[in-house]
């Protein structure tokens, strides 16, 4: 057991040594914190509108007055043909089109109810859905009874105008940062984590040194104990320092218990840590593990539910996110800072991990030979 | 003296397809400085690394102190003294640290085992606060010595410790190392350079991973058992190609700025194969008779 004392002191002399280690470990991170979670939103500001007005009554002018105030949206041009505000589309110098037929105003006055024409470019369907629902709760806002004619290109589907009284639990603003940070630093610990544990052992490979370790009486499971737990604090450590960046820049809510976080981290750090370390035993060069851990990262990443919620994905990726950490970890961490769940409420994921982590360890110790 | 320290016992190691170790057997015995001559790719290494128990052989019996490699590498480990090829200290942690690792890593301490060591280490003592990897080639090699005794073992193992190392480090790694076996440690290292089989107390001669002879220099040099004689002129490669032709010439060998030559009548005459080549025009022609060395057992050994 001593010489696990010696292997950690050894590894944190030369964590510290290393130059560009203490920057990447703490300084990036609030780079990306910073970068990510104002960037990746789901926000859209800015929208381009170009206004085709074959009315031009007052109140035509008045809801497209009412456009002009929203923050949301640009004027990017005006025009009485469609064609012109097509072309507009085209060259990327509009988002939308609304499109108001004569007789808006007499219509709604005679008939009691109108139209109006909305056209996206449907090009990025996120884009495209968000553009509708800002404009079409902008004209319900200006009156009820305008019913909007929505065209998308390419066209996708009907929506039925159902009037939906909304009310958010535990992000009652839908504030995007709230749900982005949680998301963010669980990449950023795993990625500290498990690159740094791969790549250390397969540094002492190339560099040779592993030879001479493996020549001394360390055992298996002081090595790996020994190159484990420095990665686990530093993980650690880092995703306390990322929640506070996230309260003190971000004000993220922190309603759950952090010992039930930290708790539920350590089990998590343990099935990172186990792949990387696997990971170190079938590779031999740090290049291979850069392509390995990178090409399991990014799709573990995209399917771990940061963006998108996995319930939407289909059945066969809901079954893969099984195997994916980042699933387990997205869920709980973000259920314990903006829910405040108790440890049976992660129960499942809890213990889930913790057979996850048995065996990826088992399955490392047993491919880590100090036998060539 | 004739205890037996390292026991090997018709060695293969096979790497997919290619038989690197063909049968090998031999045994070191303790106190012994027992050198594995041989040129790159003999199966110096692949021999050494199974007997530091950190290759697994294909097939034979190693016993290292009466243990088995295979079984019993954990108490192996603890007796043995291993310096690879390649540096392998940690080049990010200075003198001092490396050492302190090592030695806490086998249960034991600098202060010790200083005894053992300071002969060595009082060379780079004075840089041991310098990293690792800023050292001078001989200093490293110096080092990695130093960690390999620190827990002093009784077998010390080293591969090739002196290629690449200048020629004035290398004559002082090996007066190490004749001191260290002088104070009881069984000593097996591997060498590509002939001149230093001399040094040893036993040599193996071996080449493409067959052993061509197992003795002391002296008897090795004794086997040679034919004259030799050194030939020189002003155009070494015409010289070779004549005396290849003619057929009283049995092997000729570069050798420095010399030719080694054996012929395969009784004797020699020198003036005669004077006139002959002068007949080919070489110019400055030299001619003498020479003691073989183990260079020339060697080649004559391979062209058998």
């Amino acid at each position: 057991m001593r010489k696990i004392k010696y292997i950690l002191q050894k590894e944190f002399i030369q964590i510290f040594r290393n130059k560009t280690m203490l920057p990447m470990i703490f300084g990036i991170p609030i780079l990306q914190l910073v970068v990510l979670v104002h960037a990746a939103t789901l926000e859209m500001k800015s929208i381009d509108m170009y206004v085709v007005d074959k009315d031009l009554s007052s109140l035509s002018h008045k809801l497209i007055t009412k456009f002009d105030f929203s923050p949301f949206y640009n004027f990017s041009g005006v025009s009485f043909s469609i064609d012109e505000a097509n072309e507009a589309i085209e060259k990327n110098q509009a988002d939308f089109i609304i499109h108001i037929p004569y007789g808006f105003e007499r219509d709604l006055i005679r008939e009691n109810s109108t139209k109006v024409q909305l056209l996206i470019d449907g090009i990025n369907g996120m884009a495209a859905s968000l553009i509708y629902a800002y404009s079409s709760t902008v004209i319900s806002d200006f009156n009820r009874n305008i019913i909007v004619d929505l065209t998308q290109m390419p066209a996708i589907k009907d929506l039925n105008p159902i009037a939906v009284e909304t009310s958010y639990w535990y992000n009652p603003e839908l504030n995007y940062k709230t749900y982005m940070l949680p998301g963010i630093l669980v990449i950023l610990v795993t990625i500290i984590s498990m690159f740094l544990a791969a790549m250390n052992i397969v540094r002492e490979k190339e560099i040779g040194t592993i030879e001479q370790l493996n020549v001394t009486p360390i055992g298996k499971i002081e090595f790996i104990v020994g190159k484990l737990v420095p990665f686990l604090i530093i993980a650690l450590l880092e995703l306390a320092f990322g929640l506070v960046v996230g309260k003190i820049f971000f004000h993220i809510p922190i309603i759950g218990s952090l010992w039930l976080l930290f708790g539920f981290t350590i089990v998590y750090l343990l099935v990172v840590l186990g792949i990387g370390l696997f990971i170190s035993t079938i590779s031999s060069t740090q290049q291979q593990v850069m392509f390995i851990c990178f090409f399991f990262m990014l799709v573990f990443i995209l399917m771990s539910g940061i963006f998108t919620p996995t319930e939407s994905m289909p059945t066969w990726a809901q079954k893969v996110n099984i195997i994916n950490p980042f699933y387990y970890f997205m869920r709980v961490i973000r259920m314990i800072l903006l829910k405040g769940s108790g440890f049976w409420d992660i129960s499942h994921e809890f213990f889930s991990l913790l057979i996850y982590a048995t065996i990826m360890l088992s399955l490392s110790v047993w491919r880590y030979r100090k036998v060539a | 003296m004739n205890e037996i320290a390292v026991e090997v016992q018709n060695l293969k190691k096979s790497y997919e397809k290619e038989e690197a170790v063909k049968g090998v057997s031999f045994s070191v015995s303790k106190g012994e400085l027992f050198g594995l001559i041989g040129p790159d790719g003999a199966g110096k290494t692949s021999i050494l690394r199974i007997i530091t128990t950190l290759l697994f052989p294909t097939e034979g019996k190693i016993t290292v102190l009466d243990s088995d490699v295979v079984k019993d590498y954990k108490k192996i480990r603890t007796n043995i003294g291993y310096m690879p090829q390649r540096f392998s200290l940690y080049q990010d942690l200075s003198v001092e640290e490396n050492l302190t690792f090592f030695a806490r890593i086998f249960g034991t301490t600098i202060e010790e085992n200083y005894d053992l060591i300071k002969d060595i280490y009082s060379h780079i003592e004075p840089f041991k606060d310098r990293l690792a990897g800023k050292l001078s080639g001989g200093m490293k090699q110096k080092l990695a010595l130093s960690c390999a005794l620190i827990h002093s073992p009784d077998i010390l193992i080293l591969d090739e410790p002196t290629t690449g190392v200048d020629a004035v480090s290398r004559k002082e790694f090996w007066e190490m190392l004749i001191r260290l076996k002088e104070k009881g440690i069984t000593i097996l290292v591997s060498t590509p350079y002939m001149d230093e089989a001399n040094l040893c107390d036993r040599v193996a001669l071996i080449q493409n991973g067959d052993i061509m002879s197992i003795d002391t220099p002296e008897k090795i040099i004794g086997d040679f058992g034919q004259k030799l004689w050194a030939v020189k002129s002003n155009n070494i490669y015409q010289l070779i190609n004549d005396l290849r032709r003619l057929d009283f010439i049995d092997t000729v060998f570069p050798f420095g700025e010399f030719l080694h030559v054996t012929s395969n009548t009784e004797d020699l005459n020198i003036t005669e194969l004077k006139s002959i080549l002068n007949e080919k025009n070489h110019l400055g022609i030299k001619i003498q008779q020479v003691e073989a060395n183990i260079e020339d057992c060697f080649m004559q050994l391979m062209t058998k």
